[in-house]
């Protein structure tokens, strides 16, 4: 079992949670995900690791309550529960080295998984230019911690009501309309936000890698559930990922598969759940 | 041990009574569960013997002296010896008796593929044709009753002084459990890593509820942790754990990580919607218990008119359970003939009763999807049996201009397994055939890094649940003299 050591709503929707799991935490290199089962029946569900401290033994998630476990993870877990199962470190580590400068995005949710890879880029010697971008202000978390990990942080909202007013590729193109040496983006988000990165950076040839979020049920390449053709060839987001090269991500598949289990999913939280936010979370 | 059989009753041989086997008589058939009633459910379909059917059919064994099912048997249980005790009404001391050689015996009695094995080799079918003993379900039978009813504790087993010896299995399928059961019972230390949520590998998310009911499958894994073995769910060897850390703690390994890589034909639209491999399909429903609807909390895509590619015991387990989740019809593709399905025979019959269809030397060419990106069919060729080929089977060869569409929401690959590459890929120098399949000394079964050895489907690549306890069973035995005397030359190519 695994304990729940803090539990913090970060935004309506939004819960960050430390759980104890100290192998986890040792092993732990960033980019990587651990699978969540929060009962014995549970299913078993992908969330990116956003930060781990090997010292308490401890890992750090932060998820939207969006579907059936997460709405349950959300709403019935608190701090000092124990969850059935956790097991990770999973997925290949992001790529790490000098690259120069490095953009890294993220998008809503993406906030958090992109912190363990800004802290190991700045650590690599890289200038670390991060944006962020939320729809609102009311929804916005971990602004300082990201900070604290960058060299430069650009925030933004859909709406303008903190930071610039636009998307977080608005902000991405205005680095590039200023001349500023990009060496490399690094996007993590909703898929039409990282596919709308991979478009931008196409033309410019500058390399960019995306942290992808297919459906699994192991998470150790055991299903292929989560395949998905990158430049021609099928390949397993849990082992052979989840970092890939975005420019060469058959978006349009990758987009289709998401739905697999769009109708299940509906009835699941329709039968456990009259909460018109989560419908609409899973329409987007 | 707590059980009151009156062997007369039964009709058994009494204490000190001689046996006069009536092996003339016919196989005593297993009851099954009626096939309306079997579909709806995901129970188990074969029923078992109950104390009377259990005796009657061991009083047809003859106990030879020098018994061809015991060579038969890839494990060698002393076959002769637990019916004989059957038929004494010792129901529990039979099941011990086997237990000297199986670790499983409730699982090798429900899926093991007796009739090509021990009961094909069956003295009786010389002169009483196609009537050999069950001794599947007479295995079954004996295992069962133990479970039950008998104080199965550890201390009723034989088990050695503590060498002092630290062992790691990787994987707790049945070449992991059977391997561990076996070192612990030697003396040794054993820590037993498994990567998902419930240990039993295979055991618990390929075979489905109707066939190994997952119940069973958990007491025969208690049985293995009375004897000592800890076992520790959630660890990925190489991921949670560096595999050089399980190096640097043990004085040996064993690596039974199984064959969980779902191979797939690399055709077009092969990852459309509804495009399942079967080990994503299986799991989900065995695992997972997509089955029982609202319960669990994974879903699973319900088929109108179901495709299940390949003819291999998964592949059988599949359509059965498309049938079972509702599906209108279902149906094997399969690119040879009836004749070369390598699936089990009760298996084969029972998705016939159950209502799948065969369609046979055919195979698919590609898959076409609808506007959402679901499959909607499959477009299909028909294939002829050419020159055998290096499995010995008869070629299947393509028929020009055969092509045709087969209409269906839901398509599983079920084409065979390969071993994950995670621990080869971390330890350096470990030899592989097809850079998966994990080279081991045929005798010892060392692989090329020292102090590592490994059995069951990371050396075959996927097979039977009785090999991979037979690899457990045979590494053990090296194991222990390997710990003992480590200076031999063990892991030369063989």
């Amino acid at each position: 079992m695994y304990k729940i050591t803090r539990k913090k709503v970060l935004a309506p929707g939004v819960v960050e949670m430390g759980i104890l799991a100290p192998r986890i935490a040792k092993a732990h290199k960033p980019g990587q995900f651990l699978m969540v089962m929060n009962r014995e029946e549970s299913e078993r569900i992908p969330l990116t690791i956003a930060d781990s401290d090997p010292a308490k033994g401890e890992v750090t998630i932060v998820f939207l309550e969006v579907g059936r476990s997460t709405i349950e993870l959300g709403e019935q877990f608190n701090e000092g529960d124990e969850l059935f199962a956790v097991v990770g470190p999973l997925g290949t580590p992001t790529h790490i080295e000098n690259f120069g400068t490095v953009v890294v995005m993220g998008g809503g949710l993406g906030v958090a998984p992109i912190y363990p890879i800004c802290k190991g880029l700045k650590a690599a010697g890289n200038t670390v230019i991060t944006i962020i971008g939320y729809r609102r202000k009311d929804i916005m978390f971990w602004e300082d911690k990201l900070r604290s990990v960058s060299s430069e942080l650009i925030v933004s909202t859909d709406d303008g009501s903190y930071g610039t007013k636009g998307f977080v590729t608005d902000s991405l193109r205005k680095l590039h309309d200023e001349g500023r040496k990009i060496d490399r983006v690094i996007a993590i988000g909703p898929p039409i936000m990282m596919r709308a990165v991979s478009d931008m950076t196409r033309p410019w040839a500058v390399p960019t890698w995306v942290s992808l979020n297919t459906i699994m049920v192991d998470g150790t390449g055991m299903c292929g559930g989560c395949r998905v053709e990158i430049g021609k060839e099928s390949k397993f987001v849990c082992v052979d990922g989840p970092d890939f090269d975005a420019h060469i991500v058959n978006w349009d598949q990758m987009f289709a598969r998401m739905k697999v289990y769009t109708t299940e999913e509906r009835a699941a939280v329709l039968a456990n759940h009259e909460c018109k936010l989560h419908l609409d979370n899973i329409k987007r | 041990m707590a059980e009151s059989i009156d062997i007369a009753a039964l009709g058994g041989v009494k204490e000190g009574e001689k046996k006069r086997p009536r092996s003339k008589e016919k196989r005593l058939e297993i009851a099954c569960q009626s096939v309306q009633a079997r579909i709806t459910n995901y129970d188990e379909v074969a029923l078992g013997y109950g104390p009377a059917e259990a005796v009657a059919e061991s009083m047809r064994c003859l106990e030879c002296p020098r018994p061809r099912c015991m060579v038969a048997c890839p494990v060698h249980i002393a076959i002769p010896s637990f019916i004989g005790l059957i038929s004494r009404g010792k129901f529990s001391e039979a099941a011990q008796d086997i237990r000297q050689y199986n670790a499983l015996p409730s699982v090798c009695g429900r899926v093991c593929p007796q009739e090509n094995l021990c009961e094909a080799a069956c003295i009786i079918n010389d002169t009483n044709e196609h009537n050999p003993i069950a001794i599947g379900r007479l295995e079954r039978f004996a295992s069962d009753w133990q479970l039950l009813h008998a104080d199965r504790e550890s201390a009723s087993v034989h088990k050695k002084p503590a060498t002092g010896f630290k062992v790691a299995v990787i994987g707790s399928g049945p070449a992991g459990l059977s391997c561990s059961a076996d070192l612990a019972k030697m003396g040794h230390q054993v820590d037993l890593f498994e990567a998902l949520h419930k240990p039993g590998g295979v055991l618990m998310y390929g075979i489905p509820e109707f066939r190994l009911p997952k119940a069973i499958v958990q007491k025969e894994i208690a049985y293995v942790r009375s004897l000592g073995v800890n076992m520790e769910c959630n660890v990925v060897v190489g991921r949670t754990v560096p595999v050089q850390e399980i190096m640097d703690g043990y004085d040996a390994v064993f690596v039974a990580s199984g064959a969980g890589f779902p191979n797939m034909m690399n055709i077009p639209g092969e990852n459309l919607n509804g495009i399942f491999s079967a080990n994503e399909f299986l799991t989900r429903v065995n695992l997972m218990k997509a089955w029982t609807d609202n319960a669990a909390g994974t879903p699973i895509r319900k088929p109108r008119k179901a495709v299940v590619v390949g003819a291999g015991f998964t592949a059988f387990d599949v359509v059965r359970i498309s049938l079972r989740l509702g599906a209108q019809e279902a149906s094997i593709v399969y690119r040879r003939s009836r004749e070369e399905m390598p699936g089990r025979g009760e298996e084969i019959e029972h998705s016939l009763e159950e209502g799948a269809k065969f369609i046979l030397l055919t195979n698919p060419v590609k898959y076409l999807g609808d506007e959402n990106g679901f499959v909607r069919g499959v477009v299909v060729q028909k294939m002829e049996l050419g020159e055998p080929d290096s499995s010995g089977r008869r070629r299947p060869v393509p028929i020009p201009g055969s092509e045709y569409e087969i209409e269906c929401d839901l398509v599983v690959v079920a084409i065979g397994q390969t071993p994950n590459v995670l621990i080869p890929s971390q330890l350096p120098g470990m030899a592989t055939r097809w850079g998966s399949v994990i080279k081991v000394n045929r005798e010892t079964y060392m692989t090329t890094v020292p102090k590592v050895f490994a059995g069951g489907d990371a050396i075959t690549g996927a097979a039977t649940v009785i090999l991979a306890t037979r690899a457990g069973r045979e590494a053990a035995r090296a194991m222990d003299a390997y710990l003992r005397d480590p200076g031999r030359n063990w892991n030369s190519p063989a």
